[in-house]
């Protein structure tokens, strides 16, 4: 008899949490999504035509999931376009889960190895990033990332390149911006002590401000586990006189202190990093929070350029949603291999050190054109030098502010 | 006038963790189990009612009696299936298998509810009508000329944390089951030989836990209305450190820890350091747990020989 009611109310409880399950858009388990592309072999297909095996981590689940899918979808969606042409190159995609987690990036990145992966997209997101990186490095294999913008994921390893500014770039770029624009002069800044990304903006952001004539008067913190109230901190900013409040975070916290700052009658400039980016997809969030918002960001999505019209009219009618600035960045990554890997005339059957070996050479040498910016060069530093567009939300629509 | 505030925002959220930290102590006061997985109930519970009001348009009473329910029946058989075949093990394997359900109730969300974010509908708003008729939703209230400022939702949290502990306290000092819940915490083979239905009162106990959980999760995201699967498992330490604090087992115990962990959170972080707060609150806890081991309000329990 007990049996069979705790029988009952488990079944109960599995259709209560399908019935609501159903409604939302489901995403496959990532073991499933990485069983499909590992099986096919590798080097040449029937055609004679070169596939390269191209690996890669991000978050597909987790809190940073939306940055992880964004560049997976695009990835898949550059390397599907490149393999149908059927050039010379081609690639073979695989993309791991590593929930923005570094130890699970290495784990993913073991995986990748052992599939016998010959270059790497790195990671998606900065935390996991590093630790890829240093494995990469290690082994010779070359990357580069789309949207891991922290220093410390090129500093000091020759073969590591990114897409993306490193986070330098955006804090001292964000800096020049708001004083370029005459945003304002009194600044806060609400930054997370415990994740690199964030660390890294802020110190540049604060060593550029001074010399700008902002003044920071408000300087204030979160960390994970403490990222919901931020009371205290949008207090401080108000209290002091904070214009503008300048946040290099996520999106997550941000949407958050969007609707405590309105609570307590504080609508200051608001001005983001990347990490912005998507905010105007969370559901359920209202996007008057958001409006006014401002970031520096190298993609918009609403550009009238005909290769930008075409990557977003493609990736919606693929995956339903406007592709944000790191499934640009993704997407470039993909093109700028193909581009170097043709330059440097590679094949496939070249070791993954090898490879390596030239796209050193490559990268550091070549100019590229990509949707997040034309005529991109690197350094040897893997650093990227490209110039950044300030967007701002308006009816709930990022338009560009130049 | 800011320390006001500040401390508004502390009571506020201590409230919260007054909640989940009473559902916390019921069942350890009456099962002696740290129930781990009981944050992300907490989280279920939000989930649900998000689904219901966001997705089925029904309105938030309905949605939040629906967690409530929902979240009653999952503590149960969460109770049933997984903790009562322990009754007899050592209570370090119930801890690990409320680890271990607390985890595979995060992972089934992620799998059924995906990662993406979703934000919380606001129930504690008044459409306010400006004198140029645009109507704009009005989410507390203002002192001093926007000065001091109360959200509805602080409000509500605070009288539905009083009314809960008020409800319990009667509950069970005067109920039967209330007695026997008693009776069970103190005794369970001496509770069995006075014809008291051990398993039956446990469960309950997990019932009203898990109830509790559905409203502490609907009044956390309505006052930090972002819902991921991990929504709970921060709260819910807090609010088990809350639970210690207090003294575990004590339901006064539970929301005075709550309130004060709450609110030296809050303070700590105006008044010393954004990047300490935490440090200073579970300083505060290892100092006062030095001075006092059971909690503030904890009982002795006399090791019997």
């Amino acid at each position: 008899m007990k049996k069979a009611l705790s029988l009952v109310l488990a079944l109960v409880m599995v259709f209560a949490l399908v019935a609501c399950g159903g409604s939302s858009e489901s995403t496959k388990a990532p073991a499933e999504q990485s069983s499909e592309t590992t099986t096919a072999p590798a080097t040449t297909d029937a055609s004679g035509a070169q596939v390269f095996k191209l690996g890669g981590t991000g978050p597909l689940t987790g809190g940073a999931a939306i940055y992880g899918m964004a560049v997976k979808n695009a990835a898949e969606l550059a390397v599907n376009e490149i393999n149908a042409l059927g050039g010379d190159v081609q690639f073979e995609l695989n993309f791991q889960d590593d929930a923005h987690d570094a130890e699970k990036a290495v784990n993913a990145y073991n995986t990748l190895k052992d599939w016998g992966m010959q270059i790497s997209l790195g990671s998606v997101t900065s935390t996991p990033c590093v630790a890829t990186s240093a494995e990469t490095y290690a082994d010779r294999i070359f990357a580069i990332t789309p949207s891991g913008s922290s220093t410390s994921v090129i500093e000091g390893k020759d073969n590591q390149f990114q897409m993306c500014f490193t986070d330098p770039n955006q804090g001292s770029a964000s800096a020049q911006y708001i004083h370029d624009k005459a945003l304002a002069s009194k600044v806060a800044v609400i930054w997370k002590n415990d994740d690199v990304y964030s660390k890294g903006i802020y110190d540049t952001f604060m060593a550029a401000a001074p010399g700008l004539g902002l003044e920071v008067v408000s300087d204030t913190t979160f960390a994970d586990g403490s990222d919901t109230d931020f009371s205290v901190q949008i207090a401080d900013a108000q209290a002091k006189g904070a214009e503008l409040v300048f946040l290099p975070m996520y999106y997550t916290p941000a949407s958050l202190i969007f609707a405590q700052a309105k609570a307590a009658g504080y609508s200051p400039i608001w001005f983001g990093v990347d990490g912005m980016d998507g905010i105007l997809t969370l559901e359920g969030f209202d996007t008057s929070l958001a409006e006014g918002v401002m970031l520096l960001t190298p993609f918009n999505a609403d550009s009238d350029d005909q290769m930008t019209k075409n990557f977003v009219k493609s990736y919606q009618e693929k995956y339903g949603d406007i592709p944000n600035q790191f499934a640009a960045d993704a997407y470039d990554c993909v093109y700028a291999y193909k581009q170097a890997l043709e330059n440097a005339k590679c094949t496939a059957d070249m070791s993954a050190e090898d490879i390596c070996t030239a796209m050193i050479a490559q990268f550091t040498s070549m100019t590229f054109d990509g949707l997040t910016g034309e005529g991109m060069t690197w350094g040897t530093d893997g650093a990227v030098t490209k110039s950044p567009k300030g967007m701002i939300i308006q009816n709930g629509a990022y338009v560009g502010l130049d | 006038m800011s320390f006001l505030n500040s401390l508004i925002s502390g009571v506020s959220l201590g409230s919260i963790y007054a909640i989940i930290a009473l559902g916390y102590t019921m069942v350890y006061g009456i099962a002696k189990m740290l129930n781990f997985a009981h944050g992300d109930v907490i989280m279920v519970g939000a989930y649900i009612c998000f689904f219901a009001v966001s997705r089925f348009s029904l309105p938030p009473l309905v949605g939040v009696l629906l967690a409530v329910v929902v979240c009653t029946l999952l503590g149960m058989t969460i109770e049933k299936l997984a903790y009562a075949p322990l009754r007899a093990a050592p209570s370090l394997a119930v801890l690990i298998t409320a680890i271990g359900v607390s985890y595979f109730l995060q992972n089934a969300a992620l799998l059924l509810w995906t990662p993406n974010p979703k934000v919380f509908p606001n129930f504690f708003a008044r459409k306010v009508t400006a004198p140029d008729g645009t109507v704009t939703d009005q989410t507390g209230m203002a002192f001093f000329d926007g000065a001091l400022r109360v959200s509805y939702v602080t409000l509500v949290t605070i009288l539905v944390c009083l009314a809960i502990m008020a409800v319990l306290t009667v509950f069970i000092n005067s109920s039967k089951l209330g007695k026997a819940m008693r009776a069970v915490s103190e005794d369970k083979d001496a509770a069995r030989l006075m014809g008291i239905n051990v398993n039956t009162t446990i469960s309950a106990t997990f019932a009203i836990g898990s109830g509790l959980a559905a409203i502490a999760g609907v009044l956390l995201c309505s006052a930090y209305p972002t819902l991921v699967p991990t929504t709970g498992s921060m709260p819910g330490i807090k609010a088990f450190t809350a639970a210690v604090f207090g003294g575990i087992g004590s339901i006064p115990g539970a929301l005075l820890g709550g309130l004060l962990l709450g609110v030296i959170e809050i303070l700590a972080k105006a008044y010393i350091s954004t990047q300490l707060s935490d440090a200073v609150v579970f300083g505060v806890l290892i100092v006062v747990l030095l001075v006092k081991p059971t909690g503030l309000l904890g009982k002795v329990v006399r090791e019997k020989v």
